[in-house]
C-alpha cells in the first residue's frame, strides 16, 4: 500500500459521505452526481487494490496476509452491494445508506494500512 | 421523525415494515457489523484460537447474532420481527454484560471482542445499534 494514496483516498471518500448527509438534510433521494462521486471513489479503490497487488507480488509483507486480503476484497465490495441496496427503495434513506457506505472506506484503508506497516489483526 | 415521506407500505398495515425507510439504513449498519465481526471472528479462530478461547468465542457469538438481526431486520413478517427482537435483546445484553466484565476484569480479556469496553474500539457503535434497533422494532411492532 502507499500510505499516502489510501489517505487520499480516505478523504475524497469522507467527503463524499459528508455530501450525502448534506443531501439527507435537504430531504433529498439520490441524483446522478452523488452516484458519479460513489463511482469515482470505487475507481480510486480498484486503484488502490492494484498497488496493493503490485507491492505485494513484489514482496511486500503485510502482518497478515489473509486479513489483509480480506480487508481488500471487502473495500471493492462495499459500496458496490451497498448501492444496489440503497436503491431498491429509492427514498431520502438511500441517500443515507450511500452516506455510511462512503464513512466505513477510511475505517478499512485505515485498518490496511496498520496491518500492512506489521499489525497482525 | 413522525410523518416521512419515506413512510414505507407494507400490504396494508400502517406499520413500516423494519425493512423500509430509516430501517433500511439500519440493516446496512447492521450489515457491516455482521460482516465486520464474522470476518474477524473466522481470522482469529482459524489463525490463534488457542491464545485467547473465551474472547474468540465470544467473537464468533457475537457474530452470529449480528447476522441473525441484520438477516430478521430486513426480512417482513411477525416471526422475522420476533427474530429481530430477540437478536437485539441478546446484543444489548451482549454488549453490556462483556463491556461490565472487560472494564472489571481486563485479564479475561487479553484481546478485543467487538463488545469490549462497550465497543470503544468502534466508536461505541455496538453499544448504540442496539438501542436504535430496538427503538425502530418498537415502531414497526406487528398491529
Amino acid at each position: 500500500m502507499i500510505t499516502g494514496y489510501a489517505i487520499a483516498v480516505s478523504a475524497c471518500a469522507a467527503g463524499v459521505a459528508i455530501w450525502a448527509f448534506v443531501l439527507v438534510v435537504l430531504h433529498r433521494e439520490p441524483e446522478k452526481p452523488l452516484l458519479m462521486g460513489v463511482g469515482a471513489i470505487e475507481a480510486l479503490l480498484a486503484v488502490q487494490a492494484v498497488i496493493s497487488v503490485v507491492m505485494l507480488i513484489g514482496g511486500g509483507e503485510p502482518g497478515s496476509m489473509l486479513t489483509f486480503l480480506a480487508y481488500l476484497v471487502g473495500s471493492l465490495l462495499v459500496l458496490p452491494l451497498g448501492t444496489v441496496w440503497a436503491l431498491a427503495e429509492r427514498t431520502r434513506s438511500s441517500t443515507a445508506i450511500l452516506g455510511v457506505l462512503c464513512l466505513t472506506i477510511p475505517v478499512l484503508l485505515l485498518r490496511m494500512v496498520e496491518v500492512w506497516g506489521g499489525a497482525s489483526a | 421523525m413522525p410523518d416521512q415521506p419515506s413512510r414505507p407500505q407494507s400490504s396494508g398495515a400502517d406499520r413500516p415494515a423494519t425493512a423500509s425507510g430509516p430501517g433500511r439504513v439500519l440493516i446496512v449498519v447492521y450489515a457491516i457489523f455482521a460482516v465486520g465481526a464474522t470476518s474477524r471472528a473466522a481470522v482469529q479462530i482459524a489463525t490463534r484460537f488457542d491464545e485467547a478461547p473465551v474472547p474468540y468465542a465470544l467473537s464468533a457469538f457475537a457474530a452470529v447474532v449480528y447476522v441473525l438481526a441484520t438477516v430478521a431486520l430486513a426480512r417482513t413478517g411477525r416471526a422475522w420481527w420476533r427474530v429481530a427482537l430477540v437478536s437485539c435483546s441478546v446484543e444489548m445484553t451482549g454488549v453490556l454484560v462483556v463491556g461490565t466484565l472487560s472494564v472489571f476484569d481486563r485479564a479475561a480479556f487479553p484481546d478485543a471482542t467487538v463488545w469490549s469496553n462497550f465497543g470503544m474500539g468502534y466508536l461505541f457503535i455496538p453499544l448504540v445499534l442496539p438501542v436504535i434497533g430496538l427503538l425502530w422494532l418498537r415502531r414497526t411492532r406487528p398491529a
